[in-house]
């Protein structure tokens, strides 16, 4: 323990106030250290708004939700005219489930930006890596969040929606059938499903999520944060310790994240009070028909934010599965040829390469009517393809192999690369709201590839090219 | 310098995947939709003159459960207006609006429990323009069907188990069919248009504007905020923007200094 400090007699209540709790607790130290005398780098340009603004939107969602909680019946005989109700009856009730709505949708269009920041400059490059793992398991687990409460208005496509994503757990081998079972916690979505889903939706995720976010900001403010130069500021400090290029976070950068904060506030209010069903990809048109087991709808589509990933699985059929043999085959070649592995190594890819193939049916054939090694199902395999688009976010630090972190001292064609990239998860996220005819299957299916392509052949195209000086200083220009 | 040719870069990678979306929409087809006049979502006499037809002719067998009577007080009807003239159905301008008609019953009449009309527009927008364009077109597709249970078929919803409540006020429509030679030989049945076959009391246009009001009301119903909510939207935009600007010379203020 510090020592106990005594404030002057002539001074301040507030002063004295606060040396009393700062005797107990450490308020000015966390309010140093956190912002007042964090420094952060001075040349943080537009990508950088979006952290900041995940958190304003994570506490809209938040109290947001309590307000929604008051008047909502978690019942399936009652879910839906429950929101109705806070739609009509309720003083403000609209407002604040259309932020609630909206605010669903904007928390993904920040994070995708945040990511996407960290992708230009490399922010997840060392010593970064595990403020980037927390912000993936925070990106996770906000995929949960926000699909399990997409069921809780229970109409049309909350409820169809939830059935088809629940009913993907059974693909996987053995415990898939009683997995699926366990999470809806009945034969079909029913009111148990509602029910488990609103615990997880308002307790469980919401506490995981704070939690991680807390690791998120601790791991980042230990490292310090990374800019659009990708140099350390640390490296370079005056007499004091104070990095040369950084500047205290308060009061600079929260006057320049509130001016972030009120444009994102100006957007966010137009789609909140004059577009709030947003053309039908905020709010769709089929979860104003009450949730009904009985009918399906001609076309079910997840909201926006999962249709990337949705599409990757719809593009995963037994064609597909071809396309993968051909890749391992290359891929377990390329490393038995190119790799330096000792007779084991290469003995362990052949197994494993195998293993795999078999897995996709590669060898299946048939003897008197008898199918034999028919392998796994194509759906599980879209189920894995799906997973694995997101968990392979957690390998970045690691797949990333380029000598410098920003994008601004790369190759001109890597811009390219990642122009490339983008463009493909656009596409695949409006071919994922489609309904599926074979062209745009055919694309999801160039579409996944060139995806996975991405991460997988980074480790090799991250470091080709001519690479430009990086800078010992940031570029800054004054305002 | 280089950012910008990044910024390009990105925008114009959008704008391209965009485009696509573009294409894919120009392909979705089905009968055309007619496109419903909102000008009358803020004319308070077609509202009310809407929820008067609404609750004579709609509210028989379809219910709007979420709605209250007295949520009509937004479109400038008095307690005494409504118990007067609307409230058939319930007891108290408080209560919602319920229908009598059993379930099980309607099952048994149309083949289905006719849908609760609270969300109705709001819950049929689809590729040929708005819920309210849907509900417009569906309410002046009727024709005369001898194969159907109900003696009537839609255009817009073929075979509905919904018999054509507002027959007197439009009269009866035939569909045309006209044989065409299609590829190969093949004679196609192709629909050419609804024709008017008996008036009814009012005239086409009368009719269109009786269809367009109660629309108009089914809209406001549907989200019967949503006046307000556009109007209150104006003021939080205007708040913000000059707070924006306050933000903007705060940030510049604070960081001129910065070397």
């Amino acid at each position: 323990m510090s020592e106990f400090k005594v404030a002057p007699a002539n001074a301040s209540a507030g002063v004295k106030l606060l040396t009393w709790v700062d005797n107990r607790f450490p308020a000015s130290q966390l309010w140093k250290e956190h912002l007042s005398e964090y420094y952060a780098p001075k040349n943080f340009n537009f990508w950088y708004f979006f952290g900041s603004l995940a958190l304003l939107v994570l506490v809209i969602q938040i109290v947001t939700g309590i307000f929604l909680v008051m008047h909502y019946k978690p019942d399936a005989t009652l879910a839906f005219a429950s929101v109705e109700y806070i739609m009509r009856d309720v003083p403000w009730g609209w407002l604040v489930r259309y932020m609630h709505s909206t605010g669903a949708s904007a928390f993904f269009v920040v994070v995708y930006m945040h990511m996407f920041r960290g992708f230009l400059y490399g922010s997840y490059r060392k010593p970064r890596e595990l403020v980037w793992i927390f912000g993936c398991a925070i990106f996770l687990c906000l995929m949960g969040e926000a699909f399990m409460g997409y069921l809780l208005p229970w109409g049309q496509m909350s409820y169809w929606g939830a059935q088809v994503i629940v009913n993907l757990f059974s693909a996987i081998p053995f415990v898939g059938p009683d997995l699926s079972l366990m999470i809806r916690g009945d034969y079909v979505v029913s009111d148990a499903t509602l029910n488990r889903f609103f615990s997880f939706h308002v307790i469980a995720i919401p506490l995981i999520l704070l939690g991680l976010v807390v690791a998120h900001v601790i791991a980042l403010h230990e490292v310090g944060s990374n800019n659009p130069d990708g140099i350390e500021i640390k490296k370079d400090k005056d007499a004091n310790g104070i990095p040369l290029d950084g500047i205290p976070f308060h009061p600079y950068y929260t006057v320049h994240d509130l001016l972030g904060v009120v444009s994102f506030l100006i957007l966010f209010s137009a789609v909140v009070f004059f577009a709030p069903e947003m053309g039908g990809y905020f709010l769709e048109s089929n979860n104003f028909i009450p949730a009904d087991s009985l009918k399906t709808p001609p076309h079910i589509a997840p909201v926006w934010y999962f249709t990337p990933f949705y599409s990757m699985l719809r593009a995963t059929t037994d064609d597909m599965l071809k396309v993968f043999d051909v890749l391992v085959i290359v891929a377990a070649a390329l490393s038995l040829w190119k790799g330096r592995f000792g007779s084991a190594g290469k003995a362990v890819i052949v197994i494993a390469a195998l293993l795999v193939l078999e897995g996709f049916g590669c060898f299946k054939f048939t003897t008197g009517g008898n199918t034999h090694l028919p392998g796994l199902d194509a759906k599980f395999w879209g189920v894995l393809v799906m997973g694995g688009s997101v968990l392979i976010l957690f390998f970045m630090p690691w797949l990333d192999q380029s000598p410098v972190k920003s994008i601004r001292y790369r190759p001109g064609w890597h811009k390219a690369v990642y122009g490339v990239f983008v463009v493909t998860f656009l596409i695949l996220g409006y071919l994922g709201i489609e309904p599926p005819d074979a062209l745009k299957t055919a694309i999801s299916q160039v579409g996944t590839v060139l995806y996975f392509g991405f991460f997988l052949l980074m480790p090799w195209w991250s470091q080709l090219g001519t690479f430009k000086p990086v800078p010992d200083r940031i570029v800054f220009h004054a305002h | 310098m280089k950012k910008d040719t990044l910024m390009k870069r990105f925008i114009a990678s959008v704008l391209v995947a965009f485009s696509f979306c573009g294409i894919a929409f120009a392909q979705e087809g089905g009968p055309a939709w007619d496109k419903f006049p909102t000008e009358r979502l803020t004319d308070q006499v077609a509202l009310q003159h809407g929820a008067k037809l609404f609750v004579n002719y709609c509210l028989n067998c379809h219910q709007a459960a979420y709605m209250r009577y007295n949520r009509l007080h937004d479109i400038g009807l008095t307690d005494d207006q409504i118990k007067s003239n609307l409230l058939f159905a319930g007891d108290k301008v408080g209560d919602l609006m319920k229908t009598s008609l059993d379930p099980k019953d309607a099952k048994l009449f149309f083949g289905t429990v006719p849908p609760d009309l609270s969300v109705i527009t709001r819950s049929r927008s689809g590729s040929n323009g708005s819920g309210a364009d849907y509900v417009y077109t569906y309410l002046k597709s009727f024709y005369r069907d001898e194969t159907r249970p109900t003696g009537w078929n839609n255009r817009v919803f073929p075979n509905v188990g919904m018999p054509h409540v507002l027959w007197e006020l439009q009269g009866t429509q035939r569909a045309v069919f006209e044989d065409e030679k299609g590829e190969g030989e093949q004679v196609e049945h192709v629909f050419k248009g609804l024709k008017l076959e008996t008036p009814g009391t009012l005239s086409a246009a009368d009719y269109n504007a009786d269809v367009a009001d109660l629309v108009a009301y089914l809209q406001w119903m549907s989200e019967p905020a949503q006046n307000d909510r556009v109007k209150l939207g104006v003021e939080v935009l205007i708040f913000l923007s000059i707070f924006w600007v306050i933000c903007w010379r705060l940030n510049a203020a604070y960081w001129k200094d910065v070397k």
